[in-house]
């Protein structure tokens, strides 16, 4: 997809996580509109995948290690074909399979459940092994949040990613800078990411502007040998969505009707 | 009964053979193969091994993300860092969404001995018994340890595999059983009392029958190698039987088989119950078999601990 396709699917995702969560009276917002061209990026120009058969064997993989962003994924699947955008009506609801967080026994296309954070990145190197192991060229994806790399399991995910040589693999953090308590440096600073994720072994790629399509595009296309890929994006939690940018409050916040009509002017294409 | 051979060996064992009839399966450990005995799979087929490191967690995780591929990952750890280090790993990510991983935790219970309480695990069946969908499993013997190897390849979805350190008699003749999952095997007929073991206590029930044979008493003894999910047809017949029942197992008392049974017989039959385990105690170093005597795991002191029902 060119940068225009792609930023019209990126609004069009905005719009749904605000429904979403505005429907739903619940969700988070915020983290998920921060990783809104991350995610639209990789699924409509990376990832080999058949939405009519989202359990082809050959198909590339994508694990949301910060689950909490499910109404992104929702949205990024739904625009891919995976399921109907009238199963928006039941995300959070009793039956529904869109679950709070994502549910590799309900939702079409999800092949991790995920929500507790620190294990998805452990999952994804799996998965990453598992091609290996079978001879496979079969990619594996997978979205991590900055607070999310306080888990002592990310790293020993990271370590045992370099030991096994995966370059079928690709880390992406969406380094929005904020997480529930507030931000990053604020709860338990992170320190010099770039610089840890080079000594753990990754080819480092880091994005000044997250939200950029031709800079993301860069980055997913390099090609590295022989060790893992990470890819580092500065991001905007609640991008787009003005009064939600940058603003802790929105983490796990629904917006309200006032709130999502205004939200949604602002989304306007 | 003169062969002595831990489960764990059992299980180092089976797998060699499993991987050479199955290619689906691979075997995953976190610094513990010469313990654990996945040693001898990693030196006869190095191929389908990976040794994940001291990070129980994230060895789960890679079992989950392999599984989604379509392999069959045994992860081999100690009990304690299986069930217990790794508890919310295997909740979330493997029973959660179902997927085909096969936990397979040594060192279970306080025959562990020497190395102490913090590495007897006594809680983990009650960990991995509470969990929706999952599959728990402790062979007798080693015999038993083998046959559940192969079996639970087989099965789709996640199975909690509960393995020994202490090496303890090979069953022989017939008390050799088939192995299907889910069905108890009842190694001693009897009609005064119904003893439910797994695991090692299989084989302290079976002695402990024999001394209570010479009292004038008749105990059946009941292998119930698969605690979830549970033979209730089978506890439910020897408990209408026998109008007694004790439970006898290396491992607390709180949670483990002795409640699977209770849940099974609660507000069904009218019968005189005992859990014999460990009392809501950590273990201690010591030699196993001292170390079970204190926790009164050992057949003289079941025998007298069954007398009292």
């Amino acid at each position: 997809m060119t940068t225009t396709e792609l930023s019209k699917v990126c609004l069009q995702v905005r719009r749904d996580i605000i429904n979403m969560t505005a429907n739903a009276g619940s969700g988070h917002p915020g983290g998920s509109l921060s990783c809104v061209e991350l995610m639209t990026s990789v699924f409509f120009n990376h990832m080999r995948v058949d939405p009519g058969n989202p359990k082809w064997e050959d198909r590339d993989r994508f694990v949301l290690s910060k689950g909490h962003a499910a109404p992104c994924y929702y949205a990024v699947l739904a625009a891919k074909g995976f399921f109907s955008r009238d199963e928006y009506a039941n995300f959070r609801q009793l039956h529904g399979i869109l679950q709070g967080h994502p549910d590799a026994k309900k939702v079409p296309g999800v092949d991790a459940s995920t929500g507790s954070l620190g294990q998805g990145v452990s999952i994804a190197v799996g998965m990453a092994l598992g091609a290996k192991h079978l001879g496979k060229d079969t990619k594996v994806f997978v979205l991590a949040g900055d607070g999310e790399s306080q888990e002592g399991q990310i790293w020993e995910a990271y370590m045992a990613a370099a030991h096994y040589q995966l370059d079928n693999l690709t880390v992406m953090i969406d380094n929005n800078g904020l997480q529930i308590d507030g931000t990053n440096d604020e709860v338990m600073s992170l320190g010099d990411l770039p610089a840890k994720l080079r000594a753990f072994g990754f080819e480092v790629f880091e994005l000044a502007d997250g939200h950029d399509l031709d800079a993301i595009e860069a980055a997913l296309s390099a090609t590295v040998v022989g060790k893992p890929k990470a890819i580092l994006a500065h991001t905007v939690k609640g991008k787009g969505v003005s009064f939600m940018e940058n603003q802790v409050g929105w983490h796990g916040k629904a917006p309200n009707e006032e709130q999502r009509a205004q939200a949604l002017e602002e989304l306007e294409g | 009964m003169s062969e002595k051979k831990a489960t764990r060996q059992a299980y180092g064992e089976a797998l060699i053979e499993l991987v050479e009839k199955n290619d689906k399966v691979v075997v995953l450990d976190a610094d513990l193969a010469n313990a654990t005995q996945t040693c001898k799979l990693a030196k006869a087929h190095p191929e389908k091994f990976y040794n994940c490191g001291i990070a129980e967690g994230n060895m789960m995780d890679i079992g989950a993300g392999l599984s989604t591929m379509g392999l069959i990952p045994f992860c081999s750890t100690f009990a304690m860092f299986a069930a217990g280090r790794a508890y919310e790993q295997i909740r979330n990510s493997i029973a959660y969404p179902h997927f085909n991983v096969k936990i397979c935790a040594t060192h279970a219970g306080v025959s562990v001995g020497e190395d102490g309480g913090s590495h007897q695990c006594i809680e983990d069946i009650a960990l991995m018994r509470v969990i929706p969908g999952m599959t728990v499993i402790c062979p007798a013997d080693a015999n038993e340890a083998k046959a559940a190897v192969n079996a639970i390849a087989e099965l789709d979805g996640p199975v909690y595999l509960r393995l020994a350190r202490l090496a303890t008699p090979v069953f022989e003749g017939d008390m050799i059983k088939p192995f299907t999952i889910g069905k108890a095997n009842v190694l001693r007929e009897g009609k005064d009392v119904a003893l439910f073991a797994t695991g090692l206590m299989v084989n302290e029930a079976l002695e402990a029958a024999r001394l209570l044979e010479a009292d004038g008493m008749d105990a059946a003894v009941i292998n119930v190698h698969t605690i979830k999910p549970i033979d209730a047809e089978c506890v439910t017949r020897y408990a209408e039987k026998c109008g007694k029942v004790v439970t006898i197992e290396e491992h607390s008392v709180i949670g483990g088989l002795g409640d699977a049974v209770a849940d099974v017989l609660m507000g069904k039959v009218n019968c005189r119950f005992r859990k014999i385990g460990v009392n809501d105690r950590f273990g201690q170093s010591g030699k196993a078999a001292d170390v079970l005597r204190e926790y009164g795991l050992t057949a003289d002191q079941i025998a007298e601990a069954v007398k009292k029902v």
